[in-house]
């Protein structure tokens, strides 16, 4: 058993035990842009060993899957799951966007476990976070009043917001200063890692444990989706990886990108674009359920699908 | 007791995803200024308690005249209430300067 899940189980457990342990909100903050900036600036540093124009077909590819999700999700949502139109693109809109922290967890898996992924993923990390939300908007207004849509608020919170901004800017960093550049920043950035991201983890235990209440009110139904979608999503990104040559743990990776759920990009763009929609619909089918399935059992299980793909 | 002048003292307890919007509205509403402090608590909308994002709150203060205060509430009834989690509530208080207060046009 890996490690670092354990402790966004600690913290599940302390807080429905009532602990009073608490992380401040500044260090979470302190923490979100650690780990944001050292995800793009690893995969900037991969990405100056690369040839960047040759990985457009991939990188058109993996923005289309995150468009797709949203679009399969939302029926699903609407029509079987009766929420209205408003709450079924708001969710959708979270499956289509990713989860880093998700990514980070898979990231780990692999290292672990020795496998060879391609190292340039945060590349698709960032090109995923947007498409799924803009459809999920797209969809919340269409045959409705675009007018309403504030688009300069939620074009900044889209292309500025904190996470876009921190792993574009460490991508861009990592892309310009090549491995060379970053070798002294690698003490703090990547060996420090691992430790940041338990400490993040143990703090998403106590915030997922905190809205676990609101699962009471949530249904049935979401609850379902929120399990059966990641696996469907991480197996179209399984098809997908392969399709663009992905190796097997570059395939996991996406698969994982594919069948994460965004619970910092999205809310915050979707009470912009789409206030009338629930917040705590969304966020409890992505944080509570869908973000601790796929650290806990989503990354082995689509591990399996894809040693069965690629016939190991 | 020192002399002060009456003003009103509008308060709204808001999800933190409105501040900038909200703090754009309020200046073009004609306030001077306002006062935001991030808080956490409990309402209808459950418990916020500011542990990440999506949980936080802030408390914005503005002080103004009695037309600023009415435009405030009458803007942020109509475009805020049926959507977000948000109260507002005004009160009349006594201020030092009170020409900082009035109304911007």
């Amino acid at each position: 058993m890996d490690a670092i899940p354990l402790f966004f189980l600690l913290g599940f457990v302390a807080r429905l035990a009532r602990s009073d342990l608490k992380i401040p909100g500044q260090l979470y903050e302190a923490l979100s842009i650690y780990l944001l900036l050292a995800i793009g600036l690893k995969g900037g540093m991969e990405l100056a060993r690369q040839d960047a124009l040759a990985l457009i077909p991939q990188a058109l590819s993996v923005m289309a899957l995150g468009a797709i999700i949203p679009l399969i999700a939302f029926p699903v949502l609407h029509k079987l799951g009766k929420l209205d139109r408003f709450n079924a693109a708001a969710i959708a809109g979270h499956y289509g966007s990713v989860s880093v922290v998700t990514y980070a967890v898979a990231a780990d898996y692999l290292i672990a476990r020795s496998t060879e992924f391609e190292a340039y993923l945060p590349l698709f990390l960032v090109l995923l976070e947007m498409p799924g939300i803009a459809v999920g908007i797209l969809l919340a207004r269409m045959g409705g009043d675009f007018r309403s849509v504030r688009w300069g608020a939620l074009g900044h919170e889209i292309f500025l917001g904190k996470s876009m901004v921190l792993l574009g800017g460490g991508l861009l960093i990592g892309w310009v200063a090549g491995p060379t550049g970053l070798a002294p920043l690698e003490p703090f950035f990547f060996d420090l890692f691992k430790g940041v991201l338990c400490l993040f983890l143990l703090e998403m235990g106590l915030v997922a444990a905190s809205q676990a209440p609101a699962l009471r009110t949530s249904g049935v139904f979401l609850a379902v989706f929120a399990i059966v979608m990641p696996i469907f999503s991480a197996t179209l990104g399984s098809v997908l990886g392969m399709m663009i040559g992905l190796s097997a743990g570059g395939t996991l990776l996406l698969a994982t990108l594919a069948a994460s759920a965004s619970y910092i990009a999205a809310p915050a763009a979707m009470r912009i674009a789409v206030p009338e929609a629930n917040p705590g619909l969304s966020i409890t089918a992505a944080l509570v359920i869908t973000f601790p399935f796929n650290i806990l059992i989503g990354i082995p299980l689509y591990d399996r699908i894809i040693g069965l793909l690629f016939g190991s | 007791m020192r002399e002060t002048h009456p003003c009103k003292l509008v308060v709204m307890i808001a999800e933190a995803a409105i501040e900038d919007s909200l703090a754009r509205d309020v200046m073009r509403l004609g306030a001077h200024g306002y006062t935001v402090a991030d808080v956490r608590g409990q309402g209808s909308h459950g418990v916020r308690r500011a542990l990440w994002g999506a949980d936080r709150s802030i408390r914005m203060e503005v002080l103004c005249d009695e037309l600023t205060s009415n435009a405030i509430v009458d803007h942020v009834e109509k475009h805020y209430f049926d959507h977000y989690a948000m109260i507002a509530y005004v009160s009349d208080v006594g201020v030092l300067r009170p020409g900082k207060f009035q109304h911007k046009d």
